[in-house]
């Protein structure tokens, strides 16, 4: 890093993802951004503020209102040998690109032999909680950690924020970065960045015996607010962060069960066909005997993100009702 | 048409979880037998039926919580048949005794004619118990192939579910029944791993999950030996929790909730006496000298007798304060504050204590102090004491200063009974006494009132012979 950062500070999960966009510029001449509003107005979410004036409209690249257009284009630039960042604004409208992310990032590499990778990354909000309506709210990583040939991560701290983006560049694969709205706005001292951040690993937010709270980007400071009561309680509840939905790391996830023996799955995403449930699968095939309690799922009302706060809110996982959950399991 | 439903067991309950239902629909109940276990946030209780009659549908599936007052099932009436079935506990032995007659030297061989029913008030053992006598009422009728079969596979049919007509027993219940392994209904799969590495016996295991399902916790706490934590994976291997410890955090909050609710609510006055028990230990070691070990009396039944004795005499203690008003109570329902292991205070009743003989109040008294402690206790025991005592004297104080338990209006307080100088008729000697304390509720009465008790305590006591 050319400028000399002090070591710790207090700083945003949105301004940890926009330090980890211009570090990645800096770093490669390949590098690009681009997307709706990305350039003049700073990014939908405030994320590339700043970074036309730093890094010009060559790099910083606004975009029509095409997702499909634009996803292509960046596919296009990958395969040509740059290494595009997509921005698309919340995870509804990149199903306008799902036809270039499923048929053509994901299945390059395989329909050509292994001659045409795609490193590409695509980066979109996803979650509710901001009383943004449905066609803005709604949580869909879990349809893309179905789709084999990319990787879905989702950075839920800002020290993730802060250091994934830089290993989803180096990966020769097309990678979705999903980043749950309501995070932008979390502050927290950021530790120094270290070693790269390795992509295969899910981490222990929290240690504990009694239960496993495993849970994933927005849902996990519910969790861990969970873990507190739980705590109150006489619970001790480990809490689980994926990081990353594709692929599961299906040893830490069967490694937390063990200890605990009882697993709630918190999943801001509906409840049918959902990552929640391939969870619950994965407990069920690896970790059957291991289980004291059936498994728990805390997942969003199957019904559009209302508007209204109050009816937003009471179809969202929250913390009350992984604390129930887990009651459930654990009494 | 009769709805049965989700009574208040305290007065502290606005909602209880349908456990377990101990009947069926089809079956037919007597007013006062247990037909469901509830669970609330201080134990679990076996409700009786208020109606005689059939049960109709079912409304509730087990693990339900529901409000009070919900209807849980429909009991429909039924005119009482011109020959009684033998829907009690006595019958159901009659029967079982006649059927012996029948067939006596296999019956003999398969159950064992029950011993001759004992004089004393039936005081069911266990829930169990009363359980499947209530469901087997129509048995001593099956077919004898069906009795044959039973005795064949080693199946007592008094214990099975009958699903023919009436509930008699059918040959496919005794096939299903001697098919089954005899395990509990639900085990973990953590749970039988467990139980097989700690090598448990779970047919002997008492689940405490929901719908009775064995956990971990309950195969480590019929594990002999000292508890090991779970599995080879987990190395980092938390203590093992002993059993129950749990439940306390909910039992603790009903706790808070009801004393907080006493303590703001009510103006409690304080009375306290010392009774000289001089007479009534003689008179105790001299009926316990002609007892058999089982049956002698504890100084403790001496007390609870007088206290509901007292209570009765001095009626404006023995009830509820509700709606601004005091309310006597129906009887002396001694509430009886038993400490549960692992933490924890219930205080179910005892049933017209002031009329109970000592030794049938020392029996009940037993045995209500068993079931609470293994959590079964019934509906009317928990929703309906009028005054409650709290006997710390085991615990070696000397006077318990009690919080009344709302909404009653008096708690009688007993400490340990200790040897202390006392003069009698102008001259020093040494005497048991105890100190008798009184919280009541000052909206109810005054301190006269108290005081009236107190001295009808200490009066008692000084005639065991009387009491």
């Amino acid at each position: 890093m050319a400028t000399g950062q002090p070591d710790e500070r207090k700083t945003t999960y949105r301004e940890a993802m926009r330090e980890a966009l211009r570090e990645a510029l800096r770093a490669d001449e390949r590098v690009f951004l681009m997307g709706e509003d990305v350039g003049r107005y700073g990014g939908c979410f405030g994320v590339s503020l700043g970074l036309l004036e730093e890094f010009g409209p060559e790099r910083i690249r606004d975009t029509p209102l095409s997702e499909s257009a634009f996803v292509g284009a960046g596919i296009g630039a990958a395969l040509s040998g740059l290494r595009p960042i997509v921005e698309i604004m919340t995870v509804n409208f990149s199903l306008l690109a799902l036809d270039q992310i499923l048929n053509n990032a994901a299945t390059l590499l395989h329909m050509s032999g292994g001659q045409l990778p795609v490193p590409l990354v695509i980066r979109m909000t996803t979650g509710a909680g901001r009383q943004l309506a449905a066609q803005h709210s709604h949580s869909l990583e879990g349809w893309y950690a179905h789709i084999p040939g990319i990787r879905v991560l989702a950075p839920a701290t800002i020290e993730d924020a802060r250091s994934m983006l830089a290993p989803a560049l180096a990966d020769p694969d097309p990678v979705l970065i999903f980043e749950h709205g309501s995070l932008y706005n979390a502050a927290g001292e950021l530790a120094p960045l270290t070693a790269p951040v390795d992509l295969d690993h899910a981490a222990t937010r929290r240690q504990g015996t009694d239960i496993s709270l495993i849970t994933y980007g927005g849902s996990l400071p519910k969790a861990l607010a969970a873990a507190d009561e739980l705590a109150a309680d006489g619970i001790s509840a480990e809490v689980l962060d994926l990081r990353t939905l594709r692929p599961l790391d299906g040893e830490a996830i069967a490694a937390s069960v063990a200890r605990t023996h009882r697993a709630v799955v918190v999943d801001e995403a509906w409840r049918t066909g959902s990552l929640a449930a391939e969870i619950s699968a994965r407990i069920a095939e690896e970790s059957l005997y291991e289980l004291d309690a059936p498994v728990e799922r805390v997942c969003s009302a199957e019904v559009p993100i209302p508007y209204a706060r109050l009816l937003e809110q009471a179809a969202l996982p929250q913390t009350a009702d992984i604390v129930t959950a887990a009651h459930r399991a654990v009494d | 048409m009769a709805e049965f439903t989700m009574p208040s067991l305290g007065a502290d309950m606005d909602e209880g979880t349908l456990q377990e239902w101990l009947v069926r629909a089809g079956d037919r109940v007597r007013r006062g037998e247990p037909v469901a276990v509830v669970e609330t946030a201080k134990s679990t209780i076996e409700v009786e039926c208020f109606e005689t009659g059939r049960v109709g549908r079912l409304l509730v599936d087990p693990g339900a919580t529901v409000p009070v007052g919900t209807p849980l099932a429909l009991i429909e009436p039924v005119e009482e048949p011109a020959k009684p079935t033998k829907p009690t506990k006595r019958g159901r032995a009659a029967t079982a005794r006649s059927t012996a007659r029948e067939t006596p030297k296999r019956a003999a061989t398969a159950h064992p004619a029950p011993a001759p029913a004992e004089p004393r008030a039936p005081v069911p053992a266990g829930g169990r118990d009363r359980v499947l006598a209530v469901r087997g009422r129509a048995h001593g009728e099956e077919g004898p192939l069906v009795r044959h079969l039973a005795e064949q596979a080693g199946i007592d049919l008094d214990a099975l579910h009958g699903s023919g007509h009436g509930g008699r027993v059918t040959r496919a219940d005794v096939e299903r029944a001697a098919a089954a392994p005899r395990l509990p209904g639900r085990i973990t799969p953590f749970a039988r791993r467990l139980a097989r590495e700690l090598d448990v016996d779970l047919s002997a295991v008492t689940g405490s999950g929901r719908n009775g399902a064995v956990r971990a916790v309950d195969v480590r706490e019929a594990a002999p030996g000292p508890s090991v934590p779970a599995g080879p994976k987990s190395g980092s291997a938390a203590p093992a929790r002993p059993a129950g410890e749990r439940r306390p955090v909910g039992m603790r909050d009903a706790i808070a909730g009801l004393m907080s609710r006493a303590n703001r609510e009510i103006p409690h006055y304080y009375l306290s006496t010392t009774v000289n028990l001089a007479a009534a230990m003689d008179w105790m070691h001299e009926h316990n000298r002609r007892c058999p070990i089982g049956e002698r009396l504890l100084p403790v039944a001496l007390l609870l007798k007088a206290a509901a004795r007292a209570a009765r005499k001095v009626p404006e203690l023995n009830g509820f304060w509700t709606d601004g008003g005091f309310t006597a109570g129906e009887g002396v329902h001694l509430g009886v504050a038993v400490s549960l292991r692992g933490g924890g205070l219930v205080a179910p009743a005892l049933h017209d204590a002031d009329t109970l003989e000592l030794p049938q109040l020392m029996a009940d008294m037993k045995d209500l102090v068993a079931r609470a402690r293994t959590g079964r206790l019934r509906g009317s025991e928990v929703s309906d004491p009028t005054i409650t005592v709290t006997n710390l004297g085991d615990q070696g104080v000397e006077a318990v200063l009690g919080v009344i338990y709302p909404p009653q209006v008096a708690l009688v307080g007993f400490g340990r009974i200790v040897e202390r100088p006392w003069a009698v008729d102008g001259l020093l000697g040494v005497r048991p006494v105890v100190t008798a304390t009184l919280s009541a509720d000052h909206r109810a009465t005054d301190g006269a009132v108290g005081a009236r008790y107190l001295t009808a305590v200490d009066r008692l006591l000084q005639s065991p012979e009387e009491l």
